[in-house]
């Protein structure tokens, strides 16, 4: 039973990290019916954009939650622009194009930032500066570190606003019009473009701030960091039904903990085949996810 | 008040409009009628900018709106209420409403705009918190005019506002039509029910394959020997 809580513990941290990025696949497969390829490694971008922030940042250290705040806005902020550009430069201009040639772009686009990556920060690992020294509680012989309990806590606070913004403002009303039928959104008066760009830039500070707080947690970064994470967030959305913000969500914590159960009672070898197992599970028995509703499109 | 001139729209290979010319006056009721593909739809959709002319113009109180964007048209003064409705199935009564007064950033305006929706559509008053997708035909067509009023038109564009409706609500959803052009918003009517269109309009265009092949007022054209062949099954 220990171990269980032990596992719950640990499967709902990693779960949060995957939920913050299903919720951008989510959103932006909402509005624009694309699976955008390169958001694991926007979410790259995040924990390096976060890296650089935390060494500028060094000198002039309050109190480690300040720290780590100024720490995510920054990384947040710069992934927001990053994707305002990508949707700009790359989705955009082909909006109009098939389906087929936008995930060809969304490919392109990844296998780009992957090897920029490479170029501009360099193909090892870094080591994310340390913005909250380690605490553990220890109780009834579960293990709490200060750590995860910040993971879930910022992830949880950060659900809540995104769910504010997407169901109780006149900006969010608008995206749900948007992903629900584009050309009725416009005739409302809804500059839809602006919509969409919007959508990219919140689900790539998402993104951002998972992979800031993963840093956190496991400190090791490196360009290549957001491919496995990457997919298994896709897996994530996919399992909670792609578009449903909920699902996201659910999505991202069922894997987590999938992943830490089978790791903590199987064997650590198959932690990274479970995500897999779980897509060709939904795929075959319900393809439009837990809370999906009706066919899922091919894409 | 509305003009096309000359307005040809093409879907890839299919011409779907040729030199298309009309005229819509400020205040009342015009119509177009015709069969099915016959460019009804694309006529609407040329004007709101949802679909392309490739030659021709489209003025709106003498502003040319070629190229200009959809949401941009709205702003102008324009709604359409679209074939089959769309409204926002996945939202309730209350926020399509909202979404149709999306440019009223007056919030006290807004809640007058919406009470004068109640008063003309009493039934979706009872439905507010209902989610669109759940309402019927008849009421998901007055939601979609409700939503489309809502950011006080000055010329407001209805594609087949009687499709798949029982009689008895088709006559509901006329009245309100009326009522609307009596508080003056200008109306261009498209429909299939030739009958009801040349009934219930003063100027009436006819489309046949993508082009006008006649027009002239609603209660002339319904004496038309032609007409009466072709449209009103007589
Ligand atoms: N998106 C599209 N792509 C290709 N062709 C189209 C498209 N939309 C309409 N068309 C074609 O353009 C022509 C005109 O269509 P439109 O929808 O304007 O007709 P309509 O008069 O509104 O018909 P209905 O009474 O059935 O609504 C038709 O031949 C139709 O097949
Ligand atoms: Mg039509």
């Amino acid at each position: 039973m220990q171990t269980f809580f032990q596992q719950l513990i640990n499967g709902l941290s990693l779960g949060s990290i995957y939920a913050l990025v299903a919720l951008g696949y989510t959103m932006v497969y909402g509005v624009l019916r694309l699976i955008n390829f390169a958001h694991g490694d926007v979410y790259m971008l995040g924990a390096y954009f976060g890296y650089y922030a935390a060494r500028i940042l060094h000198p002039y250290r309050v109190v480690p939650w300040i720290d780590t705040l100024a720490v995510m806005v920054a990384s947040m902020v710069a992934c927001g622009l990053t994707a305002l550009l990508i949707e700009r430069l790359a989705y955009r201009p082909v909006r109009h194009a098939s389906r087929l040639t936008m995930l060809i772009i969304a490919i392109g686009v990844s296998l780009l930032l992957e090897s920029l990556g490479q170029i501009v920060f360099g193909a090892d690992p870094k080591f994310f500066p340390q913005l909250i020294p380690e605490k553990t509680w220890r109780w009834h012989g579960v293990i709490f570190t200060n750590q995860e309990m910040v993971v879930i806590l910022v992830a949880f606070i950060l659900m809540v606003l995104l769910n504010l913004f997407v169901y109780r403002t006149r900006t969010g009303k608008a995206m749900r019009a948007v992903s629900f039928n584009l050309d009725a959104a416009k005739l409302m008066g809804i500059n839809t473009d602006r919509i969409i760009s919007l959508t990219f830039v919140i689900g790539s500070s998402l993104a951002a701030a998972g992979g800031v707080l993963v840093s956190i947690n496991i400190p090791g970064i490196d360009p290549l960091m957001g491919v496995m994470t990457g997919l298994k967030a896709f897996v994530a959305a996919v399992l909670g039904g792609i578009g449903n913000i909920f699902g996201a969500v659910l999505g991202g914590l069922i894997l987590g903990m999938a992943e830490v159960m089978v790791a903590g009672y199987g064997s650590s070898t198959y932690r990274d085949a479970i995500a897999f197992l779980i897509l060709i599970a939904i795929l075959l028995f319900k393809p439009a996810g837990i809370l999906g509703k009706g066919q899922v499109e091919k894409v | 008040m509305l003009s096309l001139k000359g307005v040809s729209t093409r879907y890839g290979a299919i011409q779907a409009l040729s030199d298309v010319s009309l005229e819509v006056a400020q205040g009342g009721i015009a119509t177009l009628i015709g069969a099915n593909g016959a460019g009804k739809s694309t006529t609407l959709r040329s004007i709101m900018g949802l679909a392309h002319p490739h030659s021709g113009d489209v003025l709106f109180e003498g502003k040319r709106l070629n190229r200009v964007p959809t949401h941009r048209i709205a702003a102008l003064g324009i709604s359409l209420v679209p074939e089959g409705r769309a409204v926002f199935a996945n939202l309730t009564v209350a926020e399509n409403l909202e979404l149709g007064g999306y440019l009223q950033k007056d919030r006290n305006k807004l809640k007058r705009d919406m009470d004068h929706v109640y008063e003309v559509f009493p039934r979706l008053k009872e439905r507010l918190a209902q989610m669109a997708g759940t309402l019927s035909g008849g009421e998901q067509q007055m939601l979609a005019i409700g939503r489309a009023i809502m950011a006080r038109p000055r010329l407001l564009l209805l594609d087949e506002p009687s499709l798949g409706l029982a009689p008895l609500m088709v006559h509901v959803i006329f009245d309100a039509i009326a009522r609307i052009n009596a508080e003056g918003t200008t109306i261009l009517l498209v429909e299939q029910n030739a009958n009801l269109a040349l009934h219930r309009s003063q100027h009436a265009y006819v489309l046949e394959t993508g082009r006008i092949i006649m027009h002239g007022p609603s209660s002339v054209l319904a004496q038309d020997p032609r007409v009466k062949e072709a449209y009103l099954g007589e």
